[in-house]
């Protein structure tokens, strides 16, 4: 009896205790969730400085980890950033607040243009605030690869650079390459061409170094493989370490993909996300964070008076005729999704 | 009265086993048994035997196997050497052997990478040396590697342990009746160390086991374990119900080769349970 009222007793108590793990919500914060190595995080301070605002950053890998983190519900996120298939998903689901864009005043400094582009997954424009954007290419070691070939993601499946080629460590990027190559759009849900592009990829595998997403550009600086399939962003800023490294995006087509801001239902602070947003639009503090982070900003401002080879950097600004070779992903629906990922698992696991 | 002052020492341990033991177990039974619906389903658990799980925990099994028998070969010899020494060079010997664990376990995953790397330091040395290159990053040997490397520890310890219990006067008493140092090691050592080898042996199966990181770091995404799996199913397909069921598989397996493990070295006290 005693035995069962102290287990009782500890039971309860260790309820208690978790339910007690609840702190009290201050208002002068902000959580923020964004892609890991995607803002300077000098920012984060100099905010907290000027506004007193304190801002728990926190990082993730790829979209799916995201949505994950998110969903567990554990932390209520006030400002999440993320690319356009992911947001269009969490908009039918939603989960996404509109955006009071008359507290954003500095939104007048993005092109609109890009609104325009946001256009295809956030169709009036009320969700979202666009970060950065680009495409998918391959980064590639000048000394080690045939720069006639790199204008075709074919390269990728040559026996020449076996063991010295990184795929990107994401589902729907891999596929990308694999669908491209084989002339099909990167949102196809038809059974038959996923599997044949599947094929290729486990054709692929034996000579792929390693699947990587963040630290590819890391390891082509230090020139452990020949070339990767990376971000346009991760190559601009691979290209400023070492100058034997180029950037390409094959004429097959490619994915274009924004990042945008959007202020998620979990937000306990949204003016204070909103006074965010402001302060990433400054034309300063954009300056500074486009100097780590490295992507095509929309932010006129700072395209205006950044040098002017940089503004026609190829790697950086995609130029028009690229861009209108890419396609924007566009999210699956749920049973597309577990082909996607299952298929990526037997890609993983094959000899 | 005295009786209940005892149980209340056991308190703080019982709260945590409950909080962080139970619940989280029982939430794992709940996922694993129902479907993002709620409704019950054996489908997660019995999703095992599709062939890319199966080839992961396969898999699994097969790396683990192979790490802990390494680790056994390894660490055997070295406890008996070590056990040979005096004393005070006993101690100094073992602070080595530990003292790579004071150093974070990711951070030594890590710290392999880059030497293993294609242009990392141990490729250039063998360059300079003339040697061919070392190509076991992203392969499942230098998971195998890796693992070894970790786990050693606690492989070496318990045996060590176990052999350090031994009495002198128990060798030197079979001496004086006539055994020979074959016979010593076989009908002495060998049986009054079993206990140190099973604990050894599932200190290191069981991680080796369900690890993921190393397969993750180390294999560059080219070697699919159950714990990548699994870790897939929560952090990259938001299925919590198939990645609760293959867990529970996965600790059926963990409790199966523990009990087998136990149920062969019985007598000795070292055991883990």
């Amino acid at each position: 009896m005693k035995k069962t009222r102290l287990f009782l007793l500890v039971v309860v108590s260790v309820f208690g205790l978790l339910a007690g793990c609840g702190k009290k919500d201050d208002p002068n914060t902000l959580t923020v969730l964004n892609y890991g190595k995607y803002m300077e995080p000098k920012i984060l301070d100099m905010f907290e400085e000027e506004t007193g605002i304190k801002v728990e950053y926190e990082e993730y890998i790829t979209p799916e980890n995201m949505y994950t983190k998110y969903k567990a519900g554990a932390i209520d996120y006030d400002l999440i950033c993320t690319s356009d298939y992911m947001i269009e998903k969490l908009i039918q689901e939603g989960e996404v607040l509109e955006i009071n864009y008359d507290k954003i005043p500095l939104t007048e400094n993005l092109e609109q243009t890009y609104f325009e582009f946001s256009k295809s997954f956030d169709p009036e424009n009320k969700y979202t605030l666009p970060y950065f954007f680009g495409t998918v290419g391959i980064l590639y070691n000048k000394d080690m690869v045939d720069e006639t070939k790199v204008d075709s993601w074919d390269i990728l499946w040559d026996q020449e650079y076996s063991g010295q080629i990184i795929m990107a460590d994401s589902v729907r990027d891999s596929f990308m390459v694999a669908l491209k190559r084989l002339g099909y759009s990167l949102n196809t849900a038809e059974e038959d061409k996923l599997r044949e592009a599947q094929k290729l990829l486990i054709e692929q595998k034996p000579m792929v170094y390693s699947y990587l997403v963040d630290e590819a550009q890391d390891e082509m600086i230090a020139e452990n493989a020949a070339m990767a399939v990376v971000y346009s962003g991760e190559a601009g800023y691979a290209l400023e370490y070492n100058d034997k490294l180029a950037f390409s995006v094959p004429k097959d087509g490619s994915n274009m993909w924004i990042d945008s801001w959007f202020i998620p239902k979990s937000a306990k602070h949204t003016e204070n996300a909103e006074k965010f947003l402001n302060f990433l639009c400054r034309e300063d503090i954009a300056m500074l964070n486009f100097d780590y982070v490295y992507y095509a900003t929309p932010n006129t401002k700072v395209k205006a008076v950044l040098d002017p080879a940089l503004q026609e950097n190829p790697t950086i600004f995609p130029p028009k005729e690229i861009l209108d070779n890419c396609e924007v992903l566009k999210p699956l629906d749920d049973e597309t999704t577990m082909k996607y990922n299952l298929y990526w698992k037997e890609i993983k696991s094959a000899e | 009265m005295r009786n209940l002052k005892r149980q209340l020492l056991a308190g703080p341990y019982l709260l945590w086993m409950t909080g962080f033991i139970l619940l989280p177990v029982a939430v794992i039974l709940y996922y694993a048994f129902t479907t993002t619906s709620g409704s019950f389903t054996f489908l997660n658990v019995s999703s095992i035997t599709f062939s890319v799980h199966l080839k992961a925990l396969l898999l699994s099994l097969k790396l683990a196997l192979i790490c802990t028998i390494i680790c056994l070969i390894l660490s055997y010899p070295l406890a008996m050497i070590l056990n040979g020494m005096k004393t005070k060079s006993q101690g100094f010997v073992v602070f080595i052997f530990i003292l790579p664990m004071w150093m974070n376990f990711m951070l030594r995953i890590l710290a392999w990478k880059m030497l293993l790397s294609n242009n990392g330091v141990i490729n250039s040395l063998f360059g300079t040396l003339g040697l061919p290159k070392l190509d076991i990053l992203n392969t499942p040997a230098a998971v195998v590697f890796c693992m070894v490397y970790d786990f050693l520890p606690f492989m070496i310890l318990p045996i060590y342990n176990a052999m350090a219990r031994i009495q002198a006067d128990t060798i030197e008493a079979a001496r004086d009746l006539g055994a020979g140092t074959i016979t010593i090691f076989f009908k002495i050592i060998l049986p009054l160390t079993m206990s140190g080898v099973v604990s050894g042996i599932i200190m290191v199966f069981v991680p080796a086991l369900t690890s993921f990181a190393v397969s993750d770091l180390l294999g560059g995404g080219k070697v699919l374990l159950i714990g990548n799996v699994i870790e897939q199913a929560f952090m990259q397909e938001y299925n919590w119900n198939l990645g609760s069921g293959l867990s529970f598989v996965l600790m059926i397996f963990v409790i199966v080769s523990m009990a087998f493990m136990n149920s062969r070295g019985e007598e000795g006290s070292t055991g883990v349970w």
